[in-house]
């Protein structure tokens, strides 16, 4: 397992190192949480409300809690206090209380002896409502209204956050341009849609302890969230994950039914296990926000850019969840890859009666990114400039600053477009194919993690990795970073392995337990490579240390003169000269007992001092720039496409197995949201939550994908290293958008781009006259 | 609720008798009574393929397949195609060349490429493609997922 080392200089990292728990979840032994039982356990099931907004008069649970096998039902009543993953925005419950915000709301929890009696329980719960206004809409949300949703919404209005940002002078950049375009982009909303539905089991404990396990992006903040609706100091609840079955961002918020569930246990004394159904699923969403953006771009005459003048109302359903991060960074993640000196943004994120929205996979990221770079599409066209040679005369510099204060340290971004442009044939396509056939150019940028925790106490570690080697020479690696199948538990083993000269087989991984595990704030805003990453360098060359110094007492030579070997310590240009890895760990026991050693990460302090200065900054950041081809048949408006390029500056990439699989994914996602994906909504009913009518890509219409890794080391990422996990989606959609107008000639700023749109846009051309390549 | 009977099955090879109510489906049965977690739950509806196993050796979504309709028949899970230990040699070019991310996608994919391969042991691409299209993985493009598969069917003889 040692030699998988790929070009660098390292021995391990930077190869292609298959996933650790490969093997267990091939042969269907990892341990998901619905695999798991315990003695006793009860079933939990929640009563969802059919009404979208509506008082809640009466709750007669009499019936329910009267019927053989039902252990306990419970109301908002009992745990009334609101939470969120945001502190500053607690505006959720476990069970509603008061009011029913949205179809899908839980109203009451039973727990019983199996899931039919549960299910019988929740039919014979009464409940009385008094109906209230509906809002569906975004935009009649915007002023005062009759009932709004939330106390917390803007001046009696259902607007949850609004953010208005203005650097340098948007109107006198417009006066001077010398071309500008406009993009009225609208997205409907998207899900995750991972394979593993949620579940969460609880047991309450005779010693006053709580367990909680649960399919959780973030440990941490259900830790948090538990301690603080059910009122039991955090060191005495335990939360564990098991194997996690996807989130891309629905599992990265303390969800209702994980509280629920333990409020359950609490009732009943017993272990309760709660499991959704897909529509669960869909209906607890926390997914990409339904967006209306209007984005507006300036240039001069030589393709520089003057300015973005930017405007996004965005859905946020019942919820804040993310919403005020969502809202921010639908206008901060605009100014990137790219050079703007003068940005006005007004965002505004509106409660509705739907099924709340909240942080997805290139959260906040994407769909202002798509009306940008189409935006930059059109505007190359206007000037006469080549796609490429627009993005190249802007492209950000490393180590600048953009005009809203990001810091920027490294970035290959163009390394990137000359890669994209030179691997796709780009110069012999653009414009040059069949009508039908077309190459389009998407770029984009993204955070390398937050630079600002979410929760109160910013000068804790964003990231601690905890190693322990005992007299078996295993090294046990504890952290509560949250691997969910992107593979962080494979690159923390092979940090430690590749910093200490052991063979990877020597280091496990332990579970997350927050018994044992220290603090890491979880697997959202693509932080985890570059903090854990950092982290567990440091936990493991402060390991490195004692056994270098075990080395030297064992060798005679001085500490400075030893060197990590291949699973042994050695004397620097002595090689013959040194002692095993199992022998140092035995000697470095003798007078200290079991090895430990830690490590922690915090980001830099860093952000301007307006007011929201801190969204969007990140200790690093991923720069992309994509070529989608793409062919569509122009009698039906059927489209592939057919091969991506995909540029991705990732700093150092240390697993290429898995920053491909990240692209590969992305691109998936992506394209999945351009083609079919969207959550349809008659009023505020959600029409198709399950997996037959929200529509992923199938094997077929994936692209051939061609991975281009071109980045240069960051400087303060783990061997270079920037994330890879959210930054590869966001140039796919305008990528492949841009294609489509090459082939087509068409401009389509409403997703999904669907055949019946493909056509209609084509005849619409033909009938305006306006040919296209000859047709 | 009518009231189990005996359903006498094969089970990963072993013959076995489980109380079952006329209204239970293969998945809970294997999952709930047997402790086969291997078989995933991810839709209930069909849509997703990760609870594929075989019965009579024919890849079967279990979830939609009520579990009295495979008494006196051959059932075979996820842990009836791994080996006591090791891996076959799906399950190896899975793992070797990334196939799998979050795995909870995996067991079905594995069931039905497993049967895929035993059936056709050099399919085309598109035959892969096709065979694998009843199966959802959110993770991966299913790149890794076809490459993994035709790197097995090149060891097929």
């Amino acid at each position: 397992m040692s030699s998988n080392g790929g070009p660098g200089p390292y021995r391990i990292l930077g190869g292609r190192i298959p996933y650790v728990e490969g093997p267990l979840k091939v042969t269907g032994r990892a341990e998901y949480t619905d695999d798991i039982k315990r003695p006793g356990m009860l079933f939990g099931a929640f009563l969802r409300s059919p009404w979208p907004h509506a008082r809640l008069v009466e709750i007669d649970v009499a019936a329910a809690r009267a019927l053989p096998g039902v252990y306990a039902v419970l109301t908002g009543a009992r745990y009334p206090t609101a939470f969120g993953v945001l502190p500053i925005t607690h505006d959720e419950m476990a069970i509603a209380v008061g009011k029913s915000r949205y179809i899908g709301d839980i109203i009451a929890a039973v727990a019983a002896s199996d899931e039919p009696t549960a299910e019988r329980a929740l039919r014979a719960i009464r409940v009385r409502v008094e109906p209230l206004p509906e809002y569906a809409d975004p935009q009649t949300g915007l002023t005062k209204v009759a009932e709004p949703i939330q106390a917390r919404g803007l001046a009696g209005s259902n607007v949850q956050k609004e953010v208005v940002q203005h650097f340098g002078d948007v109107d006198a950049a417009f006066a001077k341009a010398a071309a500008s375009v406009r993009v009225r982009g609208s997205f409907p909303g998207v899900t995750h849609a991972f394979t593993e539905p949620m579940a969460t089991i609880a047991e309450a404990t005779p010693d006053g302890r709580l367990t909680v396990w649960s399919s959780t992006q973030v440990p941490h903040y259900l830790h948090r969230a538990l301690s603080e609706v059910l009122g039991i100091p955090m060191h005495r609840i335990r939360v564990i994950k098991p194997e996690v079955g996807g989130g891309f961002g629905g599992k990265s918020d303390p969800l209702p039914h994980e509280i629920a569930c333990a409020a359950l246990a609490i009732e009943t004394g017993r272990p309760v296990k709660v499991r959704f159904d897909r529509e669960d699923v869909f209906l607890t969403n926390h997914g990409r926000h339904p967006t209306q953006n209007d984005v507006r771009i300036a240039a001069d005459p030589d393709g520089h850019l003057l300015a973005y003048d930017i405007d996004a109302v965005i859905d946020g359903g019942a919820w804040s969840s993310f919403g005020t991060v969502t809202t921010y960074y639908n206008g901060v993640l605009a100014m990137g890859p790219y050079r703007v000196p003068n940005f006005r943004y007004r965002g505004r994120r509106v409660y509705t009666n739907k099924p709340p929205s909240g942080a997805m996979r290139a959260h906040g990221g994407t769909n202002i990114r798509y009306s940008v770079e189409v935006g930059l599409d059109e505007l190359a066209e206007k000037l006469g400039l080549d796609p490429f040679e627009l993005r190249e005369r802007n492209a950000l510099a490393p180590h600048s600053t953009t005009v809203n204060e990001l810091r920027i340290t490294s970035t290959s971004f163009r390394r990137c477009l000359a890669s994209a442009r030179e691997r796709s044939g780009w110069d012999s396509k653009f414009r040059q194919g069949p009508l039908g056939h077309g190459v389009g150019l998407g770029c984009g940028f993204y955070i390398s993690g937050s630079n600002s925790p979410i929760h109160f106490t910013p000068k804790m570690p964003q990231c601690t990795v905890h190693l322990k080697v005992d007299m078996d020479g295993g090294i046990a690696v504890h952290s509560m970073q949250a691997d969910i199948g992107q593979g962080s538990n494979t690159l923390m083993a092979a940090i430690v392995a590749e910093v200490l000269g052991a063979d990877l087989e020597r280091v496990h991984v332990i579970r997350v337990d927050t018994d044992v595990s220290p603090v890491d704030l979880g697997s959202y805003s693509s932080r985890v490579t570059f903090m854990m990453g950092n982290a567990a360098r440091r936990a493991a060359e402060e390991l490195k240390e004692l056994l270098i110094k075990a080395a030297a007492e064992l060798t005679g030579y001085p500490k400075e003169q030893l060197v990590v070997g291949h699973e042994r310590f050695e004397v620097r240009h002595r090689p013959d000269v040194g002692v095993g890895f199992l022998e140092a760990v035995h000697k470095a026991i003798e007078r200290r007992g079991a090895l430990t050693a830690t490590g922690a990460y915090n980001s830099p302090p860093m952000g301007g001092s307006f007011k929201g200065a801190r969204a969007g900054t990140a200790p690093a950041y991923s720069f992309a720039a994509y070529v989608a081809e793409v062919d569509v048949d122009v009698e039906t408006g059927e489209y592939k496409v057919e091969t991506v390029w995909a540029a991705f500056d990732c700093g150092r990439p240390l697993n290429r197995l898995a920053v491909e699989g990240q692209i590969e994914g992305s691109i998936h996602m992506g394209l999945g949201q351009l083609m079919s994906e969207s959550m349809n909504y008659r009023g505020t009913r959600l029409l198709n939550p399950s997996l037959l009518e929200y529509k992923i890509l199938a094997p077929q219409q994936m692209p051939r994908v061609e991975c281009l890794l071109v980045g240069d080391d960051d400087p303060e990422g783990p061997f270079g290293a920037k994330e890879a996990g959210e930054g590869p989606l966001v140039a796919t959609l305008p990528a492949a958008a841009n294609a489509l107008y090459d082939a087509v000639g068409v401009r389509f700023h409403e997703l999904p781009i669907t055949p019946d749109k493909v056509v209609r846009g084509i005849e619409r051309r033909r009938k305006e006259g306006r040919a296209w390549k000859g047709a | 609720m009518p009231s189990p009977s005996i359903l006498r099955f094969t089970v990963n090879g072993h013959p076995a008798e489980v109380p079952c109510a006329p209204q239970t489906v293969l998945l809970d049965l294997l999952r709930e009574q047997l402790n086969l977690t291997g078989t995933k739950r991810g839709c209930d509806l069909g849509t997703c393929g990760c609870c594929t196993v075989w019965v009579d050796g024919r890849p079967t979504l279990s979830c939609l397949t009520l579990a009295r309709l495979t008494d006196g028949r051959r059932v075979t899970t996820i842990e009836g195609v791994s080996p006591a230990s090791g891996l076959n040699p799906v399950q190896e070019e899975f793992v070797g060349l990334g196939a799998t991310q979050c795995g909870f996608c995996t067991p079905g994919f594995v069931m039905t490429a497993t049967a895929l391969l035993r059936d056709h042991p050099h399919p085309t691409r598109e035959e892969i493609e096709r065979a694998i299209s009843g199966n959802l993985c959110r993770c991966t493009g299913y790149t890794k997922i076809v490459a993994a598969i035709e790197a097995a069917a090149a060891r097929s003889p």
